[in-house]
This record gives structure tokens, C-alpha cells and sequence, in this order.
């Protein structure tokens, strides 16, 4: 158990340091100087060369990897081009809208697509497992912007019960916040509840036909039981799985839908930041999406010693 | 003003496109009772873009002007909301005959937000500072005909020049020469210090920046109403709309879209108020790449060009068609459209002229903005007209923009709304990426430097305009209107916008 855990934090320091080369590579050859950016089109090129200096963008590249790497190290994400503030404060900043959005959204989603997998895998090619099935299909099919804006027009424009966007910020109250946030979290779960739904069906499905699941069928268990008490465990894992895969999708795929609804996230911070090549918060904010993309599968891979107890034996 | 090209205003609202509409924030519907006891004496404004950095002196943006310049900051000089130069933390000014020495009479008793006084050392320091070696000023060509400065006593201030320089009251007044504390200028990016009306209050990143009225301003003939200021940044035009409509925000005085003005026609509290801007749209062309460098070719393109239809199509019809990088604000405006009005077949005649019967293709560079990708699609048509192909190809702006148009040059024509008042001046600069030259309009722009006379200043100004309407270095098409949707209660902003901003000193609501 102790060996398992520590081979894999192993992988994922590494893991997370050829990451980080990735992500400085791709941000510091995209085309665009920040610099430039800056000072406009009126800008002499001494006062560019000036600038660049004083950004430490004239430092050979290698200089610069390291020194964001040992930046890093003490903690120290550096500052932003544009902000002018430290990294560290505008991604706290931005956490504390985009990880209840992401984390509403996978209430709603499992909310919805475990109840609905579980009821048509027991009705399995009867006409609710049609239905759903087809409903999850158009749900994956639909992109999440794209529900976000159904919902604003509805819920918004026509019904007036809802704001259209923007984020009043947690001190307005929590159930401002938690309003605010409602709309953008429905549209980011809607496509991945889809996915999870057919996740859970086949899941649950594969396991109905298992012998532990007949025989405590035998026993005398109603279906009810069987499937919820006895077959759902067992379908947890790839459904775990799926969560988790779904939560780093959602953190990301915030970015879409927080320039949707307006909302001060790390999505828009991280667009925001592309479109100013403000490099630094870009490489931050990427390298902390794939942080948490490997940290969760290390959660989840941890979560599959917890529900599997087959796993916790090394191998 | 600061930076070029407009940087921001019309930015990249990217977000939410297309349909959707003037939504209400039911969290704030409600909250909109005015109290009846007590005036009002808070003003949420609406901006698109959210600026990077509030020092105007180290950024180009105008969004950073557009916050805090006379707000925050004020300068030696001041622009007023007709374009003029007026005294500000400089009450007076005196010219040398040969223009070239300036003796400015400083304002006494003006203390910075953080008490600290202005006075002649300070402005030296904000001018060493804007002209020295490692200057990050965005404008920093402004300052460089400065020789010395000398600060004989804390209230007077000496500029010696290298060559009389007859724009140089007018550059003091802009956002990058703005007055900073020595001991708070390297801070101001993220915590301005001024000398204005209002302090810093605080910024919530992506959502908004606060002001709060200084307790004691200096200019005690002006009585600033207004107790505290919000800037509030909403990209989306369908955004701004609902939280106009909302009462979120008080005003947009630049509101996105243009198709969207008609939908406020008629409201019982909003007002319409159309100006003027500085942003002038034009399709710039790299006068050293064939066909482009034939004076003929740009002509014939000039007169391809329908620029009611460009207005019609771009921006809903409002929006001013000009014939010469300049704007009806501008001292000295000549109307030249009709130099080379749109006529089709002499276009076609004159590109047989130049050895083009059967006309040529190219590619346009059209950043992302919708005033430009739909004014391209408008001059592809025309161009069409006249046997020209010309491809659409979307560049990312800024950043690849600056990069292969700006910096490099690399393009055959590209279309963007330049957004610094009179700075017809960038046709003279060598390099710039029209890779315009022509000696007789440089010597036209030096004679306005040479001369300290406004009304010879003006007429040298028509002369540029003029050269530049018959060589057609740029497509000329047309300023962008100042779509201003506010509060009917709400008085004292800016109709025209002579220099990008949102002064606040007068803004008040009406009992």
C-alpha cells in the first residue's frame, strides 16, 4: 500500500515537471510580444527594448524556465505583465468562482445521470432506457456554450428569473453567489451528465448480470435492493473514473462558458491573459489546470483503493 | 491617445455572440428604489475592456486612460471636452520667441492623494522619468525633443528644447504625461497616487475598479458631486445591455454595438447620446509591396470604396465617412471625401491605367473585431466590383497583429481603428507599417512643429490632410461614433471624446 502510494507521487512530480516544460515551451513561442502589446503602436524601439528589460523577457529562455521553476519552488508565481500583482492572489482570486461552479456542476451532473443510468440500466431496452439514451446522446452532442445561451434567453430574457451573467462576488451573500452560479453550472453539466448516463447504464449493466447479483436475487432481494445495494457498488469504479475525468474537464471547460455568463473565473483570467500574451499568469494558470488534472487522478486512483479492496495488494 | 490602435474600446467581444437580449439581473432588479432623502452620489460606468495596469505612463491601453486619467491623474496641461488645451497643475505658461524654451508657472498647494506636494521637482522627475534611457513610456517621442528641464524654484519649471516643438502643450495634457509621486510611481500600476478629484479605492480583478472623491482636491472651483465611482467591466454588448437595462450599470459611454442602439430607442431611462471618438477606421496598405506601391492602384481602390455603405454595414450606419486620417474634432478638419469619391468605373479605368485590366488579388490581415471583419467583407464586395480578389484572413488582436502587421510589416493590407487623437503624424513615421514615404508631407508636419501659431498650425494641418487624401497611403473610411447610453439622470459626461476618457469631475444626477 505505502509503496503503491509513494511509486505514485513519484510519477507525478515527474509528471508535473515535464508538464510545466511543455507549457513554458508552447507559451513562449506563440507569436506576440507582450511587451509590444504594452506600449502600442506609438512605442520606439528603444523604449520596447527598455520594457523587455525590465519584464526580464531580454533573459536567454532557458534563464527564464528556471528561474519561474524555482520561483515556484518558494512559492513565488511571480507577477503579472498586465495586473501588475502577484499570480498567486488573481488565481485565489479566481479559484473561489471557478471550483464551486466546477464543483455544482458535478453535483448536478452525477445528480442526474446516476439516478437516470441506474433506472435504465434496470429497464434495460425498454422504452425509458430508449428515451434516456437518447436524451443523453443530444446532450453530449450539445456544446455547453451553447446550452448556457439557451438558458440565459430562457431564464434570463423571457423569464426574468434569473441574472443574466456577471458574479456579484461571495460577500453579496451565498445565496447570490450560489444564484449566480446556478445557470453557467447547469450548462457545464448538462453535456457531461449525458456522458455519465451512459457511463452508469453500462456499468450498472454489466454488473446486473454478475453471479453475486443473481444470487442475491435468489435470496430473495427485490430489484430495487439488488441494483442499488449490490450492483451499483460494484459499477462505482468506472463511474469514479468518469467523475473524475469529468471534474478537470469542467474546471477547463470553464473558460468557455465563464466568458458566456461574464463571470470573474480562472477560464476568463486564463483567456484574458492569452489575449494579452501576459505569459506569466498564461503559464501559471495552465500549469495549475494540469496540476490539478494529474492531482485528481492521484485522488482517483486513490479513490479506487478505497472502493476496490482487489486494488490495495501491489503488484 | 495612449496607444494607437484602439486597444480595448472596441476590443474582442468574443463572448456570447449573436442573439440573446436585454436580460434583467432578477438579484438586482429590486434593489433599484432611489432614495428619495439624499442625492445620489454614486455612478457605476460601464467599460468593455478591463484595463491592464492603471499607470497610463507605462501602458498604451486606453482603457487605462479611460479610468484615471483626469480622475486620478492630471497633467501640466489639460484637454478639454473640445479638444483644447487648457492649464491644469500648470496655471500658466510662458513661450520664448524662438519656441523653444517653455517656462511653465506651477500650481501652488496641490498635494498628491498620499499628501506628499507637487511642485517642480515632481513634474521634472514625471518628465525625466517619461524621457530617460530605460522610459517604458508608451509615448515617449513626445518628450524626446525635451533638451533640459530646470526647476529655478518649486513653482516655476523650465523646459529647454532642442527644437521648437508647437504640439508640445497638447502632449503634456495627454494620459501618458500625467504628474506622478517620485516615491509612489513605481506602484501605480496596480495603486495609482495622483493629484485628482478622485483616489483609489480598490480593484476587483476582472469585475471592476472603485474611486472615492479625495478629500481634498485643489481645484476648489470646481464642487465634484459624485462620493464614489465604479468602473464595472462587461465585455459582451448583450451583457452591457442587460445590466444597462438592469440599472447595474449607470452608463456605457461606449457601448459595443451598434445594432443594438435602436433597442434603447424610447426608454424612459436611458438616454441616447451619439458622438464623436477619435477611433478612425482605416485600411491601411504596405505602400513598398506591389501593387499597393503604385499611387494609382491605392487610388483606384480609394474609389472602389462606397464609404456610406462600409458605415452602413460596419456599424449600423452611424459613424462619420472621412477622406484623410483625421476626424471632424480635429483643429483644422477639411471634409476631403470627395477627393476620390466612389465611382466604379473610374476605379476600373484607372487600374487598366496602372496595368491592371483585369484586376489582381491580395489578402487583407482583418483582426477579430467586428468593425473590421465586417467592414472587410463590405470592401471585398466593392472590390469585387472592380475585378480585385481580395481574401479575408482573420489575425488575432493584439498580439499577432502587432507582431506581423505593426512590427514586421508583413502584410498587403490590413483595416484597424487608430485610436490617438491627431496622430497623423504616423504617416511620417519611418518605419511604420504603411511604409509610407513622402518628404513633402514630412515637411509639412515639421513646419507644425516649427511654428507656435495655432491658426498657421491649422492650416499646415489641412495641408496634410490634403496630401494624404490624394496619395491614399490607407484606405480612408470612417470614425467611429461615441455610443454613449446612460441614465437620463445622469449629467456631466462627455458627449465627444476629443481624447479617449471618462472625466468625472462634473458627472452628477439630477435631483
Amino acid at each position: 500500500m505505502i509503496s503503491i502510494l509513494i511509486r505514485r507521487i513519484v510519477s507525478l512530480v515527474v509528471t508535473l515537471l515535464v508538464v510545466s516544460l511543455m507549457i513554458f515551451s508552447v507559451m513562449n513561442l506563440l507569436p506576440g510580444d507582450p511587451a509590444a502589446i504594452m506600449l502600442g503602436t506609438s512605442a520606439t524601439p528603444e523604449t520596447l527594448a527598455a520594457l523587455r528589460a525590465q519584464m526580464g523577457l531580454d533573459e536567454p529562455i532557458v534563464v527564464r524556465y528556471v528561474a519561474w521553476l524555482t520561483g515556484m519552488a518558494q512559492g513565488d508565481l511571480g507577477q503579472s505583465y498586465t495586473y501588475g500583482v502577484p499570480v498567486a492572489g488573481l488565481i485565489a482570486e479566481r479559484l473561489v468562482v471557478t471550483l464551486p461552479l466546477a464543483l455544482m456542476a458535478v453535483v448536478i451532473s452525477v445528480g442526474i445521470a446516476v439516478p437516470l443510468g441506474v433506472a435504465a440500466a434496470r429497464r434495460h431496452n425498454g422504452l425509458f432506457d430508449h428515451i434516456a439514451g437518447a436524451i443523453s446522446y443530444a446532450s453530449i452532442a450539445v456544446p455547453a456554450f451553447w446550452v448556457g445561451l439557451l438558458l440565459i434567453i430562457a431564464f434570463s430574457t423571457n423569464l426574468g428569473w434569473m441574472p443574466a451573467g456577471g458574479f456579484p462576488g461571495w460577500d453579496a451573500g451565498l445565496l447570490a453567489g450560489l444564484q449566480a452560479l446556478l445557470m453557467p453550472a447547469i450548462a457545464l453539466a448538462l453535456p457531461q451528465a449525458g456522458v455519465l448516463t451512459r457511463v452508469a447504464r453500462s456499468a450498472v449493466l454489466e454488473v446486473m448480470n454478475e453471479d453475486f447479483v443473481r444470487t442475491a436475487r435468489a435470496k430473495g432481494l427485490s430489484e430495487r435492493l439488488a441494483v442499488w445495494r449490490h450492483a451499483l457498488p460494484n459499477a462505482l469504479v468506472p463511474v469514479v473514473t468518469m467523475i473524475g475525468l469529468q471534474f478537470t474537464f469542467l474546471i477547463a471547460g470553464a473558460v468557455l462558458v465563464e466568458n458566456v455568463f461574464n463571470l470573474p473565473g480562472l477560464g476568463r483570467l486564463a483567456y484574458q491573459a492569452l489575449s494579452q500574451r501576459d505569459i506569466i499568469v498564461m503559464q501559471d494558470v495552465v500549469l495549475f489546470f494540469s496540476a490539478l488534472v494529474i492531482i485528481i487522478n492521484f485522488l482517483v486512483d486513490l479513490a479506487y483503493l478505497v472502493i476496490d479492496p482487489r486494488l490495495r495488494v501491489a503488484t | 491617445m495612449q496607444n494607437g490602435i484602439s486597444w480595448g474600446a472596441l476590443g474582442a467581444a468574443i463572448s456570447r455572440r449573436g442573439v440573446m437580449a436585454l436580460a434583467l439581473a432578477a438579484g438586482v432588479s429590486f434593489a433599484a428604489p432611489y432614495a428619495q432623502a439624499a442625492p445620489k452620489t454614486a455612478v457605476t460606468i460601464g467599460m468593455a475592456v478591463e484595463p491592464g495596469g492603471l499607470d497610463p505612463t507605462i501602458g498604451a491601453q486606453v482603457m487605462i486612460g479611460q479610468v484615471t486619467w483626469q480622475n486620478v491623474f492630471e497633467g501640466l496641461t489639460t484637454i478639454d471636452k473640445d479638444g483644447k488645451v487648457q492649464p491644469q497643475l500648470a496655471e500658466s505658461w510662458d513661450v520664448a520667441p524662438d519656441g523653444k524654451t517653455y517656462t511653465f508657472k506651477l500650481r501652488d498647494g496641490v498635494k498628491f492623494h498620499n499628501g506628499v506636494a507637487f511642485d517642480s521637482s515632481v513634474a521634472k522627475f514625471t518628465l525625466d522619468r517619461a524621457r530617460g534611457a530605460d522610459s517604458v513610456n508608451p509615448q515617449k517621442r513626445y518628450f524626446t525633443s525635451i533638451d533640459t528641464i530646470e526647476t529655478p524654484d518649486a513653482s516655476t519649471l523650465v523646459l529647454k528644447l532642442k527644437h521648437p516643438t508647437g504640439s508640445l502643450l497638447y502632449w503634456l495634457g495627454w494620459p501618458a504625461a500625467v504628474m506622478v509621486e517620485p516615491s509612489t510611481a513605481a506602484e501605480n500600476k496596480s495603486n495609482p497616487v495622483g493629484t485628482g478629484p478622485f483616489t483609489f479605492g480598490s480593484w476587483a480583478k476582472g469585475v471592476k475598479v472603485d474611486l472615492k472623491k479625495s478629500a481634498d482636491y485643489w481645484n476648489k472651483q470646481v464642487s465634484v458631486k459624485l462620493e464614489t465611482a465604479s468602473f464595472r467591466f462587461i465585455n459582451d454588448p448583450q451583457g452591457q445591455s442587460a445590466a444597462l437595462t438592469a440599472g447595474d450599470v449607470d452608463a456605457f459611454p461606449e457601448f459595443g454595438a451598434p445594432e443594438l442602439v435602436s433597442s434603447f430607442e424610447g426608454s424612459d431611462k436611458l438616454a441616447t447620446v451619439i458622438g464623436n471618438t477619435e477611433l478612425k477606421v482605416v485600411a491601411g496598405m504596405n505602400n513598398a509591396r506591389k501593387p499597393f506601391s503604385d499611387k494609382k492602384v491605392r487610388q483606384a481602390l480609394m474609389m472602389a470604396v462606397d464609404r456610406a455603405m462600409v458605415v452602413e454595414g460596419a456599424w449600423s450606419g452611424l459613424g462619420t465617412p472621412i477622406g484623410s486620417h483625421y476626424t471632424p474634432n480635429d483643429r483644422g478638419y477639411k471634409d476631403l471625401t470627395g477627393v476620390y469619391p466612389y465611382d466604379a468605373e473610374k476605379a476600373k479605368a484607372l487600374l487598366a491605367e496602372a496595368g491592371y485590366p483585369d484586376g489582381f488579388s491580395f489578402t487583407i490581415k482583418a483582426p477579430q473585431m467586428a468593425y473590421a471583419q465586417r467592414s472587410s467583407q463590405i470592401l471585398q464586395a466593392l472590390f469585387a466590383e472592380i475585378g480585385v480578389t481580395m481574401d479575408i484572413q482573420t489575425t488575432e488582436f493584439p498580439a499577432k497583429w502587432v507582431a506581423d502587421v505593426l512590427k514586421a510589416a508583413d502584410y498587403d493590407m490590413t483595416i484597424v481603428a487608430h485610436a490617438e487623437p491627431m496622430d497623423i503624424d504616423i504617416y511620417a513615421r519611418d518605419p511604420y507599417y504603411f511604409n509610407y514615404k513622402n518628404p513633402a508631407f514630412n515637411e509639412v508636419l515639421e513646419k507644425v512643429e516649427a511654428t507656435a501659431d495655432p491658426a498657421e498650425q491649422d492650416k499646415l494641418y489641412g495641408e496634410a490632410q490634403t496630401i494624404l487624401a490624394d496619395d491614399v497611403p490607407a484606405l480612408f473610411l470612417f470614425v467611429m461614433p461615441k455610443l454613449g447610453i446612460w441614465d437620463k439622470k445622469l449629467k456631466g459626461l462627455w458627449e465627444n471624446e476629443p481624447i479617449p476618457s471618462n472625466v468625472l469631475t462634473e458627472v452628477h444626477w439630477e435631483e
